[in-house]
């Protein structure tokens, strides 16, 4: 499966098991998203289980708030990262407190997903990695998966989580793992383990990062597309790194980021969003707090610049292989 | 250079910004309040179209008039009893809000806000609701509480953030949450709750279950995007779900003129939706009533959502924080001409050889005693700012469902802290 299937799957497998399962956004309904990723389930699962809304994303937060006090467990869409900032109010005052300040009266297990991230050509508003503003909201979970196989299990284990969750979908990988080489024929996700996706119910738990690359001579922490990307410029570069792909932000598999970086003495954090308190300040801080005396050199962070995502400059703001490539030699020379 | 611009001929342009009639030291004459006579607006079929309500929702629906009668279609027609039972709740919402008032003046607790002259919107519109709808209120409906029978002693441990407060002390006074009796989490964030209600409603109607949702906002709210969304989805799914505007003419100190008010009126709103609008004397138990009743049985119907505009007065400041007389005139309350709620439905009941003066007074002073020994029982929980009322490490509990281990770190951190530092709060 690509991505979205292994999406449209993990929808599919919850909303036969759960009842309350419902999933809403603009365009998911008749027409089955505008990245086909709830395509066919209206179709299954009848018109007041899967529904198009009106194109307002507070409406869409709110409402889904709603049903969660209800007893439903909704998992709306929010067609762009770019355009989640309207329902911002509903999550961070409401979603993510509703728990907390109703002492458990009320709680609000919803699942938000939406396509995030750049190297689309998508400019300044279809290309956003804006989990940073989400890491720094108490009582939301924040999701971000590099394969099919983690997109299904991961989105499965985020719905039958109660407490509120981003679930943001790389889109630059959704048809195949990325590897950061604009310049050369795509890849797809057939030729790639992590495209093999068992067809029923399976979970990847919250709060663990995987592995996907063992190493002795530095540590690299991301997640989403950059996964691919780090691969690749590990492969090329012909360095014996350690890659870790978080899949949870929040919470945050700190045992295996501690773990990992105390037996290499290294580490570099690469994310696709803005540097300036981004998530990778987090890591850094982390990491510093508490694997001080084994670091060798200073943490590096290959991120985003500090800019609106530029369209045309794509492939100069994109944290690619060269930029990455330079970091490397930079952290090792250190 | 200007004269040669093509347009210099025109007179410029100028922003209009509104201006309440009356400031301080003004003398109050309401007289250009549009109050049409009681009984005078027809009652439609609750599954009539919304884009024929236009007249009611720039009206006012009123059931008592001058004699203190319950005259024309509105009139619900209640039993004495019931009529009894609103007065007593109406009565005990102002004894309530009168000795939290006092308890946060005298610092038992650091907030609070009273709701003196609207009580006949929380308790008209509880009284016609199934005690099981759910409603998702603002922070001036505690009269549903006291309506389905909350407990005093619980409403006032939570303002007293004490032992006995089952929020643990963690919200503001007031922002009451209170699932048994279908009432929603308050939030601090305003008209958050509207699409939150609309929400319910739809799975309420997807369950086919029978229960619908009402969600309150002052006029000042409805300026807020939520407002419209929720209105929007409402409409569009045709969600069971009353939206009352509670228009009070004052948000803090502005006037409803910066929610539109001079332009329009807040059940007007409604008719762009596609949405029943419906204007109510919001002073008159009976019309708040009436018009609830209405509304329920048209969601309940399926005829979908309907809004209600209670036109009435904030009587006091905002709240315990504000200062009322630094932005209107002192006068404004005793000359709004929908008169005081508790009042009208006395003088109602009297006219009508169901009550008397003596048996007012005698309750005013059995609520005033019942206010007085929940105080006190509250009270024996703790107050605010003497001791600590939960234990320290319960400020980590419910941001998610287990605790992950940078809540469980800070946790440990901020015991060891307290531990360290001598301080009294190392507990329990």
């Amino acid at each position: 499966m690509n991505m979205i299937q292994a999406i449209n799957s993990a929808l599919d497998v919850m909303m036969a098991r759960d009842p309350d399962v419902i999933v809403m956004g603009e365009d998911v309904g008749y027409f089955g998203g505008v990245f086909r990723a709830t395509a066919g389930l209206q179709k299954k699962y009848g018109k007041t289980r899967v529904f198009d809304t009106p194109i307002t994303e507070c409406g869409i937060v709110g409402v889904a708030v709603g049903m969660g006090a209800y007893g439903l467990r909704p998992v709306p869409e929010i067609q762009f990262a770019d355009y989640i900032y309207p329902a911002l109010d509903q999550l961070v005052s409401e979603a993510a407190r509703l728990r907390y300040r109703s002492a458990g009266e009320f709680i609000a297990p919803m699942t938000i997903r939406s396509p995030y991230g750049g190297g689309i050509f998508g400019g300044q508003t279809h290309s956003q990695s804006p989990e940073g503003i989400f890491t720094h909201v108490s009582g939301v979970k924040t999701v971000i998966p590099a394969t099919p196989y983690d997109a299904k299990g991961l989105l499965i284990a985020a719905i039958e989580d109660n407490d509120p969750t981003i679930f943001f979908e790389p889109k630059r990988i959704y048809n195949g793992p990325f590897n950061g080489h604009w310049d050369r024929p795509a890849e797809n996700w057939s030729k790639h383990p992590g495209g093999e996706v068992p067809e029923g119910y399976y979970k990847v738990p919250l709060g663990k990062a995987n592995l996907v690359r063992a190493g002795e001579a530095l540590t690299i922490l991301c997640y989403g597309t950059m996964v691919h990307v780090c691969l690749k410029v590990v492969e090329e570069a012909g360095v014996d790194a350690e890659i870790l792909d978080l899949r949870t932000l929040v919470p945050l598999d700190i045992e295996a980021i501690e773990e990992s970086v105390k037996k290499t003495g290294r580490c570099m954090i690469v994310h696709e969003a803005t540097r300036t308190s981004g998530f990778g300040a987090e890591l850094s801080a982390l990491v510093q707090e508490r694997c001080f005396y084994h670091l060798e050199a200073p943490i590096e962070r290959v991120t985003g610049f500090d800019t609106p995502y530029p369209h045309s400059l794509e492939w100069a703001y994109f944290p690619g292989p060269v930029r990455i490539g330079q970091a490397l030699k930079k952290i090792l020379k250190d | 250079m200007a004269s040669e611009h093509p347009r210099a001929n025109l007179k410029p342009l100028s922003l209009h910004v509104p201006e309440p009639k009356f400031r301080p030291g003004d003398t109050v004459d309401f007289g250009e309040v549009d109050v049409p006579p009681a009984g005078s607006i027809r009652r439609p079929d609750t599954a009539d179209k919304a884009q024929t309500f236009t007249d009611l929702a720039y009206t006012m629906i009123r059931v008592l008039d001058e004699d203190n009668r319950a005259v024309g279609p509105w009139d619900p027609k209640l039993s004495p009893d019931a009529m009894r039972r609103m007065l007593r709740n109406m009565a005990l919402v102002r004894a309530f809000d009168e000795r939290m008032f006092r308890a946060q003046r005298q610092g038992k607790t650091s907030f609070y806000m009273k709701s003196l002259g609207e009580e006949a919107v929380s308790i008209g519109a509880a009284a016609a609701l199934a005690d099981d709808d759910m409603c998702f209120p603002s922070y001036r409906q505690q009269g549903i509480l006291i309506s389905r029978g909350c407990p005093l002693v619980d409403m006032m441990n939570q303002i007293y953030s004490n032992t006995g407060d089952k929020l643990q002390g963690k919200q503001l006074p007031i922002m009451y949450s209170e699932r048994r009796f279908s009432f929603f989490s308050i939030s601090g964030n305003l008209t958050t709750q509207y699409p939150q209600a609309v929400g319910w409603a739809m799975a309420s109607a997807s369950r086919g279950d029978t229960r619908i949702a009402s969600t309150w906002c002052g006029e000042g709210s409805t300026a807020e995007g939520d407002f419209h969304s929720a209105l929007t989805f409402a409409t569009v799914y045709r969600a069971p779900v009353i939206f009352n505007v509670v228009n009070n003419q004052w948000a803090i100190s502005s006037f409803s003129g910066f929610a539109g008010a001079e332009a329009t009126t807040f059940a007007a709103r409604a008719i762009g939706y596609g949405i029943a609008g419906l204007r109510v004397d919001g002073n008159d138990a009976l019309a708040v009533y009436a018009a609830m009743s209405w509304a329920a049985e048209r969601a309940r119907t399926n005829q979908g959502p309907t809004l209600i505009e209670h036109f009435t007065y904030r009587a006091e400041g905002h709240s315990t924080s504000d200062d009322p007389t630094q932005y209107r005139s002192a006068g404004e309350p005793t000359a709004w001409p929908l008169g005081d709620p508790v009042t009208r439905l006395k003088d109602h009941l009297i006219a009508i050889g169901e009550w008397d003066e003596e048996r007012h007074v005698a309750q005013d002073k059995e609520l005033a005693e019942m206010v007085r020994d929940a105080q006190k029982e509250a009270e024996k929980n703790g107050i605010l700012g003497h001791g600590l009322h939960q234990p320290l490490d319960s400020l980590f509990d419910g941001v998610f469902e287990e605790m992950p281990w940078h809540l469980r770190e800070q946790q440990q951190q901020m015991l060891s802290e307290e531990e360290a530092s001598g301080r009294p709060w190392a507990r329990k």
